[in-house]
């Protein structure tokens, strides 16, 4: 690593994202789907934070909550030196250009009757006073980043397969230079030989624009590519947060060990001797979540106390922080300090 | 591979083509494999690849027009499926041969219970009486491992989740007794954890009922895991047959060797970079006289754009198109 310690781009404090369910005669409220029930974590400038789990967990919701696409409902958010957790949608406008989205869903996220080049051109006419004739030539520079003709930028996003719709998307997101950028499932509706082409882009550009990603992805191979350090998360809550290498090596939470598991392995000699925790049942429901542990009801390891207390998030090892009741003695005499 | 085994399902030559708009795209070419009891068969290939198109041609699945099934023949229960009538046709489907598709949410009738689901083709293939039905529904539900089977039967498709509904798929399946399971994707629309309980049940029940099964996946891992031959798809083609072992282990296509070195690991040393298949898929318009790889391929020289290889025999049960394995 380097020699200082790099400074958090982007830190977040107990965010919470809970969304209202209205139900009855009078649409009245009943309760609350628990999407993200305060998460807290940093990303550091310059690196990649994995954050993986399976579909429902509120991985996608944190990424959109993180950079304010929800009016979220407590926490803090810090980006850039700016605390934007309460600031208001219009004043967020101006700080929009340091952080960045890239959609799961190109078919979705590109408007379908508007050209490439409009497409990319779009946040500069609307954050930068820059002259017609500079933008367009800023517009071919970014397809050119992102390995895209410049002789296409009059074409329509119907005439363009996955990966280089994925592309468009990333151009039009490296637009006004941000500095932090949420990834959002980006090669989950890509074929197998296309993803790497994606994956291999975003390191590129990473290195070349000094990006710091949020790369959220239910391929926990994929993530162990392109991750400096993995959040795992589970119905609303990371349950652990790890750097890499220590991760896959040595999964601490018994969800971090079951999903790893639960990975097939490309490699049928290995495959057979593969020791795999299948778990039982399925995820509850983010809107009434198991009292204690969230993951109480399926723990291949539970106890009585994970029914009674929800664990807290303890620092068991050196920048490994784990949520769990298994590590709480470890965690007292490491003196864990709380995320 | 069981030996002097008679293959369960014979396939020979099978095309496809789309009539289009933009004109015809052949989404499968002459694609040939036979599968024998027991067998567990893997088929890989991208989207687009005709892995789907294959299977849904041989079962008479496709609206015609669009799709015209232009050739070869298909060998089932010692009969041509592509010959049958429509209404003979009916008695295979969902009789001797179960059909799983990738999507749990769409294929099942949201207004029917999951009972009434499972109990329909045992009352049309095998006559069964209502009460009959209801007792071999339940079996079946207990079988895939959904617990409380006699309460769940009365269940609508929205009361279960993604992993049940597709243990109801799979249930449905299997109601007849088939010869022959085809499963598109089946795990596609699954988290992993969930995948792991369907691939432990599929394992489990291949050995319970000793029936042939063809997996339809993207995902290598999942192939390693489960089948015993692999075949690999590439522009409505097979590009490579093999048992699985000796295709990761000895893959004879670039292809394949592309697509193994592709996807990063989750466990083992890690690359710094990953290896990348430049350029896209095909478009498949017009008949192929050339290897539909060649312009993503390495190893591609002036024969491959002139000429579409054969599959060539490298090994034992272990085939590649390649001009490179000719002679091999």
């Amino acid at each position: 690593m380097l020699d200082q310690t790099p400074a958090p781009l982007v830190s977040v404090r107990d965010l919470k994202m809970h969304f209202p369910i209205y139900a009855g005669l009078f649409r009245r409220r009943v309760g609350e789907v628990k999407a993200v029930d305060g998460v807290s974590f940093d990303v550091m400038e310059g690196e990649t934070l994995g954050l993986v789990g399976e579909s429902g967990c509120g991985k996608s919701t944190c990424g959109r909550a993180v950079l304010r696409l929800y009016d979220i409902t407590s926490g803090e958010i810090e980006i850039d030196g700016r605390e934007i957790g309460a600031v208001p949608q219009p004043e967020l406008r101006t700080m929009r250009p340091t952080m960045q989205m890239v959609f799961q869903d190109p078919q979705a996220s590109l408007n379908p009757r508007m050209t490439v080049e409009a497409i990319i051109k779009e946040p500069l006419d609307e954050h930068t006073k820059l002259s017609e004739a500079e933008k367009r030539e800023k517009v071919a520079e970014l397809m050119d980043a992102v390995g895209l003709n410049r002789k296409f930028a009059k074409r329509y996003p119907h005439a363009f397969s996955g990966g280089q719709r994925q592309r468009i998307g990333i151009a039009r997101a490296l637009a006004l230079n941000p500095k932090f950028i949420v990834c959002d499932e980006p090669i989950a509706a890509l074929d197998v030989s296309i993803q790497a082409q994606v994956v291999n882009l975003l390191e590129d550009l990473q290195e070349k624009f000094g990006l710091t990603y949020l790369f959220i992805s239910h391929d926990l191979s994929m993530v162990r590519h392109i991750a400096t350090r993995v959040a795992v998360m589970y119905l609303g809550k990371v349950v652990e947060l790890s750097p890499r290498e220590a991760l896959y090596a040595e999964p601490l939470h018994p969800y971090t060990k079951a999903l790893l598991s639960a990975v097939p392995e490309p490699d049928p000699a290995l495959a057979t001797t593969k020791e795999r925790i299948i778990l039982q049942g399925d995820v509850p429901s983010p809107s009434n979540p198991p009292k204690g542990c969230n993951f109480c009801t399926r723990c291949p390891a539970v106890m009585d106390i994970c029914k009674q207390d929800e664990p807290k998030t303890h620092e068991v090892q050196p920048g490994r922080y784990v949520a769990c009741h298994l590590y709480n003695d470890t965690a007292e005499q490491t003196a864990g300090t709380e995320v | 591979m069981p030996d002097g085994a008679l293959p369960v399902l014979d396939v020979r030559d099978l095309k496809t083509v789309f009539q289009t708009r933009g004109g015809e795209v052949h989404a499968v070419n002459d694609v040939s494999f036979d599968l024998r009891p027991g067998e567990l068969l893997g088929v890989v290939g991208e989207s687009g690849s005709g892995k789907s198109v294959t299977m849904m041609s041989l079962l008479g699945l496709l609206p015609s027009p669009p799709a015209d099934v232009r050739g070869g023949t298909v060998t089932f229960d010692g009969q041509d499926l592509l010959q049958l009538d429509p209404e003979g046709l009916r008695s295979v489907r969902g009789g001797k041969i179960g059909f799983v598709f990738q999507d749990p949410m769409t294929s099942l009738n949201p207004v029917f219970t999951v009972g009434m689901q499972i109990a329909e083709p045992l009352r049309k293939h095998m006559g069964m009486s209502k009460r009959e039905a209801a007792v071999r529904s339940k079996e079946l539900l207990e079988l895939v491992g959904i617990p409380d089977a006699d309460q769940r039967l009365q269940d609508y498709p929205h009361q279960f989740s993604g992993g049940m509904r597709q243990r109801v798929m799979i249930a449905i399946a299997l109601a007849c007794d088939p010869k022959v399971l085809i499963a598109d994707e089946p795990t596609t629309a699954l988290d992993v954890t969930i995948q792991a309980q369907i691939l432990e049940l599929m394992k489990d029940l291949r050995d319970k009922l000793g029936m042939a099964v063809i997996w339809i996946t993207h995902d290598l891992g999942v192939i390693a895991g489960i089948a015993d031959q692999v075949m690999v798809m590439y522009g409505g083609q097979v590009v490579e047959h093999a048992p699985v072992k000796e295709l990761f282990g000895n893959p004879g296509h670039p292809y394949t060797k592309a697509l193994l070195t592709t996807i990063p690991k989750i466990s083992g040393s890690r690359e710094k970079r990953l290896t990348i298949i430049e350029g896209q898929p095909p478009i498949l318009a017009g008949a192929p006289r050339a290897c539909p790889f060649r312009d993503r391929c390495d190893a591609a020289f002036d024969r491959c754009a002139v000429e579409n290889p054969a599959r060539y025999d490298v090994g034992e049960g272990h085939d590649v198109a390649c001009f490179h394995a000719e002679g091999l």
